[in-house]
């Protein structure tokens, strides 16, 4: 178990972070699962996930930096790579989508021609 | 305050799991698949996170980011293998 020595202010602000990176993370799943075209599910996962993990990361940055000495710059290396990843996957799986050429809910703008 | 957020943070993030686990179940097409498995992976690797605080290890950031870098290859393996039929031409 951990070893709770740290001062109050510092607990509060990673409890928040971890909070609200947990609560964003559901959200996005629950977008994944929920909503009914796979160009709408795209926007879930690839925006609430990434923010959720990233405050959940950033939480833990704050929390090492203060357990261990210095800054512990690991997370720092995930979150930035989590940051400059997803776009990329996400644009990769909407071109699939598209290449595929995936029913869209009525009323979708500029749906390509069959 | 720590000790009894983690919990409550690991359950919520349990809970994404199973959603995600849901839509890689059901999903209609191979893209949804593939999407809930990626956001399968950016789960797991808050998950590995939050238990790293709770054991107080602060050694478990090399799994995480072996984790990410194995979803971000296949993801765009496999997308790339539905766009051309091909991964590497």
């Amino acid at each position: 178990m951990i070893r709770i020595d740290m001062p109050w202010t510092l607990q509060l602000v990673v409890v928040a972070f971890l909070l609200f990176g947990a609560l964003v993370a559901l959200i996005g799943s629950w977008g994944l699962a929920k909503l009914p075209d796979i160009y709408m599910r795209l926007h879930g996962p690839t925006k609430a996930s990434t923010l959720g993990v990233g405050c959940t990361l950033i939480g833990s940055l704050l929390f090492f930096s203060h357990q261990q000495d210095g800054i512990s710059v690991q997370e720092a290396l995930v979150t930035i790579f989590l940051f400059a990843t997803a776009p990329v996957s996400a644009h990769m799986m909407g071109k699939a989508a598209l290449r595929r050429r995936l029913k869209s809910v009525p009323g979708t703008r500029n749906v390509p021609e069959k | 305050m720590i000790a009894v957020v983690i919990p409550i943070a690991m359950a919520l993030f349990a809970i994404a799991a199973l959603l995600n686990l849901y839509r890689l179940a059901i999903g209609p097409d191979l893209v949804d698949r593939i999407l809930a498995l990626d956001t399968l992976m950016i789960n797991s690797i808050a998950l590995i996170v939050l238990s790293d605080i709770w054991m107080g290890l602060g050694m478990l950031f090399e799994l995480a980011l072996l984790i990410a870098l194995m979803g971000f290859v296949s993801t765009v393996a496999m997308s790339k293998y539905l766009l051309r039929g091909d991964v590497i031409e």
